[in-house]
């Protein structure tokens, strides 16, 4: 860096961030300022503040094909953190305009500024070019994630979920923590991309690598829910407020994988044979826990928990075809996964609200008390099973690809059994939805003003992307390009 | 001089009395105290290899600051949800805190 200490490149770099702190800064003024009954009003100004965001950021902050490094290496402004970045913000507001019609979440201030917080935190963990600065995002990612998963206070089940997410995630970034700390002593360097250098000067042993990778894969394991750490995710999901389930699985899953794309290809290059070993093992393990432990829920918040654990496990066949296709298929994948899984909580969060329950045989009679709403379920559900001509099938498609191409023929082939277990277990909920009779069944579920706006968005997304999915593949492109 | 190693043994063992400390109290406190001893030799580990190795720059010390700081909001923050439970279950036993399973 030259001349002046700081130019507009940094600016931009973090214009997202900025944005994000303005918005939940006046968010957190008008909670004080707006008289109670209006405070519903605060979900669409977090929702409209986020998308407005996206589009500033899309229409001045969109990183060159060049990679820069900015603030003192701290950051890298690429696509890759670009696309991700929008990502997050397109998920939060999409969780704020799910949360705005429930009492006890959306008519609190404190609630969008923990859940905009948690988003700046993600959004630095997808640029982060440095362990500090990793490490500082996912801590800032975390820390509001516990608080939202414990945020209904007189709730039973919800403290629990908080206090049971906050012990397993300190703990698992206590344990990848000490993992950065040997790596900084092995390699004398805390930047990402200056550490491969190190590596191959010091001529370190691979075997003090692997010990070290292991340390730090605990604290990601943990973030994308995969097999070892997956336990904590139907409890917290089941527990946690409806919609921050929702963006629990989504966005705070896909930093995770940003994270590790990032850490472990740019920064491991040297021992790519032994992770590529490790994660397979993970990701065989996960899809196939993931969806033969969903196939025995009784609770929908739960199956839909350990559905989110088995797509994790999709996602890390993209992920260990290292290649330029996989990274691609793996950036494709979370951005239609987003949409869908979103859209999934999103309508449980609207039937949660009149019915009170989440069993899934609570939702008996759906397709006569609210066609709508049952036929958003049908399309999320459907798209999360693979079936085209939703996202769900191209996404799925796109990862074997990549495993094939590699030559992973026995991995894709995994994938794809897991995807008729899977099915089985989506089409049972929409059985119940579509064919079974309830005694309820005159009794209409309404669907809230914004939940409609955002189910709307996130359906018409997921057809979309179904059907013209080339140009959102092309974004995953962009973003896996970035990497080098 | 003391040599590095030492404070790297020291470092590791501290690193494995509060992991096991985390596995087995089943007091939620007791559980944070290991936490924050894991923290403490990630600390120690950072300080010693900053001193030995890279004395000329700063990224250990700076790496050392941030990880206390963030020790030390993640405390409050899980403080703050375990006096939520107990509020809620007159108790903070881990075995206790049981609704949510299977």
């Amino acid at each position: 860096m030259s001349g002046s200490v700081f130019n507009v490149t940094m600016f931009l770099a973090i214009l997202p961030e900025l944005w994000i702190f303005v918005l939940a800064s006046l968010v957190l003024i008008l909670d004080l300022v707006l008289p109670k009954e209006q405070h519903r009003v605060l979900g669409w100004i977090t929702a409209v503040g986020l998308i407005l965001g996206i589009l500033i950021s899309l229409l001045v902050a969109v990183p060159s094909e060049q990679a820069q490094f900015v603030w003192g290496d701290l950051i890298r402004f690429d696509r890759l953190g670009f696309v991700f970045k929008i990502l997050f913000m397109f998920g939060a507001a999409m969780t704020a305009l799910f949360s705005s019609n429930l009492e006890k979440l959306g008519q609190r201030g404190d609630f969008y500024v923990l859940m905009l917080v948690s988003t700046l935190g993600m959004c630095l963990m997808a640029s982060a070019a440095d362990v500090i600065m990793l490490y500082l995002a996912i801590e800032t990612t975390s820390i509001p994630l516990y608080v939202l998963a414990g945020f209904y206070k007189e709730d039973n089940k919800s403290t629990e979920a908080g206090f049971k997410y906050l012990l397993f995630g300190a703990m698992t970034s206590a344990i990848m923590l000490f993992g950065f700390s040997y790596l900084f002593g092995l390699t004398g360097t805390t930047n990402l991309y200056a550490l491969v250098n190190q590596v191959v000067q010091h001529q370190l042993s691979p075997f003090v690598l692997y010990g070290v990778l292991a340390f730090i894969l605990v604290g990601f394991a943990f973030k994308i829910s995969a097999f070892p750490l997956h336990f904590w995710a139907p409890d917290v999901y089941s527990g946690a407020p409806t919609p921050i389930a929702g963006y629990l699985s989504t966005a705070s899953k896909a930093a995770g994988f940003a994270v590790l794309v990032r850490v472990l290809w740019v920064g491991f290059p040297e021992i790519q044979p032994y992770w590529v070993y490790v994660m397979t093992g993970v990701s065989i393990a996960t899809m196939t826990i993931g969806n033969l432990l969903a196939l025995a829920q009784k609770d929908i918040k739960r199956l839909l928990a350990y559905s989110s654990i088995s797509h994790a496990g999709y996602v890390l066949i993209g992920f260990v075809a290292v290649s330029e296709l996989g990274a691609t298929s793996v950036i494709f994948y979370l951005i239609v996964y987003l949409l869908t899984n979103l859209a999934a909580f999103g309508t449980v969060a609207v039937f949660e609200k009149t019915s009170g329950s989440s069993e899934i045989a609570s939702f008996a009679g759906l397709s006569r008390r609210s066609p709508w709403l049952a036929m958003m379920m049908l399309v999320s559900f459907l798209s999360l099973a693979g079936m085209p001509p939703f996202g769900g099938f191209v996404i799925k498609f796109s990862v074997f690809a990549a495993a094939v191409q590699r030559g992973l023929i026995g991995l894709a082939v995994i994938g794809v059994l897991n995807s008729i277990v899977g099915l089985y277990y989506y089409l049972t909920v929409l059985k119940v939805i579509y064919l079974y009779r309830s005694e309820e069944e005159q009794v209409a579920v309404p669907i809230p003003q914004a939940s409609k706006v955002a189910l709307a968005v996130l359906c018409i997304g997921i057809i979309v992307m179904g059907v013209i999915a080339a140009p959102w593949f092309d974004i995953g492109a962009l973003g896996a390009r970035a990497l080098w | 001089m003391v040599p590095l190693s030492w404070y790297l043994i020291f470092a590791a063992a501290l690193f494995s009395i509060g992991l096991y400390g985390v596995l087995s109290r089943k007091n939620a406190v007791a559980i944070l105290m290991g936490v924050e001893l894991m923290l403490n030799a990630v600390n120690v580990n950072l300080l010693a290899f900053w001193r030995y190795l890279t004395f000329d720059k700063m990224a250990g010390q700076v790496f050392a600051v941030i990880v206390f700081a963030v020790a030390a909001s993640e405390v409050a923050v899980g403080l703050a949800l375990v006096i939520s439970v107990y509020r809620r279950r007159q108790s903070i036993v881990a075995d206790e805190i049981n609704l949510l399973k299977y």
